[in-house]
């Protein structure tokens, strides 16, 4: 009868099942308990260095809610390693990067940085993403004196006295607003201006830097939205910015937040001029979000054409030439690098803002390697950082910013125009629309200190990136 | 004033979203007595297809019709395979399972489709409606949103009040045993339940989809607030899903619009909290009797 | 859902247990048990590097949360998805009192049972009236609701950079991370102990018995929803703790911690260790603390692309949850007495064996 076919079924389904559970349990206890620290032969007793290699460690997203976008920049950083190994490395040592997933969350970051650092014994924390998750292994970090640098996230927390292994990288969010404050202040004097932010450290230091330079009587509404219950369009807060009149939006919004925030003032007829930070304005990324715009399909020209429509005009900032300047020396380094050395990563997501960032910061480091030679120790490097940090050659329109007491990277951007007369930019996704530049590019710091035209030059790419194999 | 006019509007056009995936989940409870965690992420699945579909250029209405019967397959195979073992042991146990479900589908939808960026299309213009000289935020794609969960309620309403078959399908999941001794095919008729529930889910998938970031979890808070709505209607109530999805959405809609977005799911608890210290059954059920 | 043996006694159970003359008194068998247990794990702890201690913490700080939900669920029927919420409580509650006042760090955990433990007194009292779906639903919109409310009020709960904790220094040359370990270690094994009493007092059988029949429970002069509600406050109170270990675990408290993810992989582990038990929870610990290692090693073995193999573990991690729940609905724990009860009733001069297996399990 079918009743005791189950029982039978039930009783061995109960061995077999616990019997593979428990084996799998005690493999991994062994091996989680038997692994010894990686006993590479050190230099020197240098943690994550031999005479030739350097292991490096970092956490980022790569699944999860937070993940779409940012998975691309550790994938696109390995490219760099790639090309810099296949020509001997740095002094002679190769660079190997380890990225693991702790999928946005804190307390996976602390549990996967701690194994990075106590057991697999990596020289140095680099391209780590994320504030909250950056924040809770800071202090463990730097206890440890191991760098944690050039952090992906714009938070102003990075250069603190209390933490001089910590860097960032990108501009600090403040930067960006001041820059793009002072922008809206100057062509749009006497316009009703309206903040949209994402109500956490990033939307909160963009608008400290807003307000820095837009005076409070043109704001005439401020609304944010809490990125972890973003479900839908942000309509409510639109319609709330129509309703006081804002003819000027400045936007700081991860790219889903900023299609949810265009989508539904397009749907009422509500066309005011955008203001957004580079954070959410990427074309490649942001385009495809508004595919919804079409309708019934209609295929990835139309999707395209609808995006461009709704994005012309948008204002945003670059702190490097942006992937739709075809004809930038440095955009066709990336692109070359990316095509020989990431070419699965290229197939999918051709060369976009995030994978541009990921080499970017990358290419940042080996120079950083470079500048301390070949007695690297982790003192060594940050020293190197501080005094030559200035002489990086970066695809940044600016020069870094690091010294003995500025652990922050570029502070720097121009503001730029989408336009879709400009040339666009080409991904496997379609053809989204570029941008060209409205103002030179400007300097500023996250305190109270005005925004100044940068009157330096902007480095080329070194003839040996430029004739990779 | 206008301000106000929007929220509710947009109240209206989540409630009737929330409505349709609370439809689907009130299936499965009348017919299994489960709550289908996954119900959210089957659509989530469904809707990649349709997605996929799209990009190789198969016409808008052929892949909505191709994905609503894949998701009725889906929901059969699911119910045979997974719940049907279940039958008869701790109420834990479905719960998990189908936890398990959504934890898979999830997995399988960003390795197939990875993290990359991509929207999905609406049915119809996403132009609000022109009234007199403004346009509403309620758009030709609403109308037919707030069209489709109509007849979607009344369809399963037809079916559990007006048709034999909806007789026998409320039997089967009341007294199981009765029923198979009359003659009535419950297995059968529990797998129809999940179907019917896979196409409802297939369906609010593809309405979702347009309006949120389209990504492998893209349907999760949508499952939270259509469980709210659905447990707030009374789990068993197809009119239920419908009014307590219109609850919710107006609910959160006001809170998110006066108080702040992030204290929206605040808003929906003490919402579910209020109705079930009233009705601890959901608005609509029937009070149980006691068995003494 | 009744896990197997735990309505006869130990005698009946394991007859070694008589034969070793160990004590039949539940708490002294269970203090012994206990003493054991950290004699164990101090074995365990000082012969492993700090990584490794580390992650010995963790699993012993998920273990304090389990039990509490294992008690709830499995004993008292009640089903939670919302014990993320409990967590963040007690977490934010010590870190609160870490940043602004120099208390003694016992109170400030004792702060954080108590605050969990009248969330749970506010969510559990609607919950007596609640069946378990409803119920369900409930605590899962308590997950979701709860953190954003640390966001909103970014001022007081440190927004994203959070909340920091203070550990208390180790003495001497231990290693902080032993040392952590050991409070964490210490914490568990008191709640278990705790915990294994009261379910074999006259709590336990009440709960019990309000979980399989609320009617025949109340006509035997039981009052259900007082049982039921100290249960949800019992639980919550034991996430609260586990929460505030978590902080100091990770060393900052904020929102980004206590993901819905986290409501629902308590869950699971709870079930894959074995619903209803004590010990089955350490199982489920394990599982908890290694999964975000498992996608590492998993991505290494396979080098697919990083988006691919990122998702594997948690693919397998579903699967496993559906299989075990398919196949073997008691989780390890329920599995590993099954199989030993097998085993002890195949001893020479029992009798037939066959006879005791036909037991319903």
């Amino acid at each position: 009868m079918r009743h005791s076919n189950h029982t039978s079924l039930a009783r061995y389904g109960r061995v077999l099942v616990t019997g593979a559970l428990g084996v799998t349990l005690g493999a991994t206890l062994l091996a989680a308990c038997s692994s010894s620290p990686k006993a590479a032969p050190a230099q020197g007793n240098v943690p994550g260095v031999t005479s030739t290699s350097i292991n490096i460690g970092a956490t980022v997203p790569l699944t999860g809610p937070a993940a779409p976008g940012y998975d691309e920049i550790a994938p696109a950083m390995d490219a760099v390693f790639g090309w810099v190994n296949a020509h001997g490395g740095v002094h002679g040592r190769k660079i190997h990067y380890t990225y693991l997933d702790d999928g946005y969350n804190p307390a996976n970051t602390a549990t996967l940085t701690r194994k990075l650092v106590l057991q697999d014994n990596v020289f140095a924390d680099v391209g780590s993403l994320g504030t909250p998750t950056q924040t809770a292994v800071q202090g463990f970090l730097n206890s440890q004196k191991v760098p944690q640098l050039f952090i992906e996230s714009g938070c102003n927390c990075w250069s603190d006295s209390r933490y001089p292994y910590s860097s960032g990288w990108q501009p600090p969010y403040t930067i960006e607003g001041k820059i793009l404050g002072s922008y809206i202040k100057a062509n749009f004097a006497g316009k009703k201006i309206g903040y949209l932010y994402q109500g956490d450290e990033f939307g909160n230091d963009f608008v400290k830097g807003l307000d820095m330079e837009i005076p409070s009587s043109s704001v005439v509404s401020r609304q944010n939205y809490d990125a972890a219950t973003l479900a839908g369009p942000l309509s409510n807060q639109m319609a709330a910015l129509k309703a006081a009149g804002a003819q000027v939006i400045a936007m700081a919004t991860i790219p889903a937040a900023t299609a949810l925030a265009m989508l539904p003032a397009a749907a009422i007829g509500y066309l005011p001029q955008y203001v957004i930070s580079n954070v959410g304005a990427d074309t490649p990324t942001v385009g495809p979000l508004l595919a919804s715009f079409t309708q019934k399909g209609g295929g990835s020209a139309a999707q395209a054409k609808a995006a461009t429509g709704l994005l012309n005009g948008v204002i945003t900032d670059a702190y490097f030439a942006p992937e739709a300047n075809v004809s930038n020396p440095w955009v066709q380094v990336e692109k070359k690098l990316l095509q020989d050395y990431a070419p699965a990563l290229y197939a999918k997501s051709g060369l976009d803002g995030n994978t541009q960032y990921g080499i970017a910061l990358a290419y940042t480091f080996v120079e950083a390697l470079r500048a301390t030679g070949k007695n690297l120790t982790r003192p060594r490097l940050l020293a190197a950082i501080a005094t030559a940090g200035k002489n990086f050659v970066t695809p940044g329109f600016v020069p870094l910013s690091y010294s003995s007491t500025v652990h922050f990277g570029f502070e720097g951007s121009q503001v730029i125009k989408l336009s879709s007369t400009a040339p666009p930019a080409v991904t496997p996704s379609g053809s989204w629309i570029g941008s060209t530049p409205v103002t030179p590019v400007e300097v500023t710091d996250v305190g109270s200190g005005p925004v100044t035209r940068y009157k330096g030059t902007t480095s080329s790419p070194p003839k040996s990136l430029v004739s990779t194999s | 004033m206008s301000l106000f006019v929007n929220v509710t509007l947009n109240g209206i056009a989540n409630g009737m979203i929330f409505a349709a995936l609370a439809l689907a989940l009130v299936l499965v409870f009348r017919a299994t007595r489960i709550v289908n965690f996954a119900q959210g992420a089957m659509g989530m699945m469904t809707t990649f297809i349709a997605s996929s579909l799209l990009g190789r250029g198969v016409g808008y209405w052929w892949a909505f019709l191709a994905v609503l019967v894949i998701g009725f397959v889906l929901g059969a195979l699911v119910e045979r395979v997974l719940i049907r073992p279940l039958q008869g042991k701790s109420e834990l146990n479905p719960v998990i399972v189908t936890i398990g479900l959504l934890v898979v589908l999830e997995g399988i939808a960003g390795t197939i489709y990875g993290n990359s960026s991509r929207g999905f299309p609406a049915a119809y213009s996403q132009s609000g409606l022109t009234l007199g000289h403004t346009k509403i935020a309620f758009s030709h794609f609403d109308v037919f949103i707030l069209v489709a969960v109509l007849v979607l309620m009344t369809a399963t309403l037809v079916l559990f009040r007006a048709t034999s078959l909806g007789l026998r399908m409320r039997a089967s999941a009341f007294a199981g045993e009765i029923s198979r001794l009359l003659g009535v095919r419950v297995g059968l008729l529990l797998t129809l339940g999940w179907a019917l529930a896979g196409v409802a889910g297939s369906l609010s998938g593809l309405l979702v989809a347009p309006t949120s970031s389209f990504g492998p979890y893209y349907m999760d808070l949508v499952l939270v607030y259509a469980f709210t709505a659905a447990v707030i209607g009374g789990l068993e109530s197809p009119v239920g899903a419908l009014i307590g999805g219109l609850i919710t959405g107006l609910s959160i809609s006001y809170v998110g619009g006066y108080l702040g977005s992030g204290l929206q799911p605040l808003g929906a608890l003490v919402l579910l909290m209020v109705a079930l210290m009233a009705r601890p059954e959901g608005i609509f059920a029937r009070p149980p009797a006691r068995r003494v | 859902m009744s896990p197997p043996g735990t309505s006869r006694s130990w005698g009946d159970r394991a007859p070694w247990v008589r034969g070793l003359r160990l004590p039949t008194q539940p708490l002294v068998r269970h203090l012994l048990l206990a003493l054991c247990g950290a004699g164990l794990l101090y074995a365990i702890t000082s012969s492993l590097s700090p990584y490794n201690d580390f992650e010995v913490g963790e699993i012993a700080l998920y273990v304090i949360a389990l039990a509490g939900l294992s008690l709830l669920t499995g004993s008292n029927g009640q089903i939670s998805l919302g014990h993320g919420a409990f967590m963040a409580v007690g977490a934010y509650s010590a870190a609160l009192l870490m940043t602004h006042t120099h208390l003694n760090f016992l109170i400030e955990l004792v702060a954080a049972i108590g605050a969990a433990g009248l969330l749970g007194l506010v969510i559990g009292i609607p919950a007596t009236r609640l069946k378990g779906p409803y119920l369900a639903g409930l605590t899962l919109l308590l997950a979701l609701a709860l953190p954003p409310i640390a966001d909103k009020w970014s001022s007081t709960f440190g927004g994203d950079q959070g909340l920091t904790t203070t550990t208390p220094s180790a003495p001497g040359t231990i290693n902080p991370e032993e040392w952590l370990a050991w409070i964490q270690i210490i914490g568990a094994l008191i709640t278990l102990v705790l915990l294994a009493n009261l379910l074999r007092s006259r709590f336990g059988r009440s709960f019990r018995a309000v979980r399989d029949d609320e009617i025949a429970a109340s006509l035997a002069g039981i009052h259900v929803a007082r049982t039921k509600v100290i249960a949800f406050v019992i639980s919550a109170a034991c996430a609260g703790l586990a929460g505030a270990f978590l902080g100091l675990s990770t060393g900052v408290v904020n929102t980004g911690e206590f993901p819905l993810t986290l409501s629902i992989q308590l869950l699971a582990a709870m079930v894959l260790g074995g619903t209803g038990t004590l010990m089955g929870m350490w199982w489920g610990a394990i599982l908890l603390v290694y999964l975000p290692q498992w996608s590492t090693s998993l991505s290494g073995d396979f080098s697919l692309g990083s988006g691919a193999s990122a998702y594997l573990a948690t693919i397998i991690f579903g699967v496993v949850l559906i299989v075990v729940m398919i196949a073997a609905p008691t989780g390890i724990q329920g599995g590993l007495r099954w199989a030993w009860r097998r085993l002890w009733s195949l001893r020479p001069g029992t009798g037939d064996g066959m006879s005791k297996i036909s037991r319903p399990a």
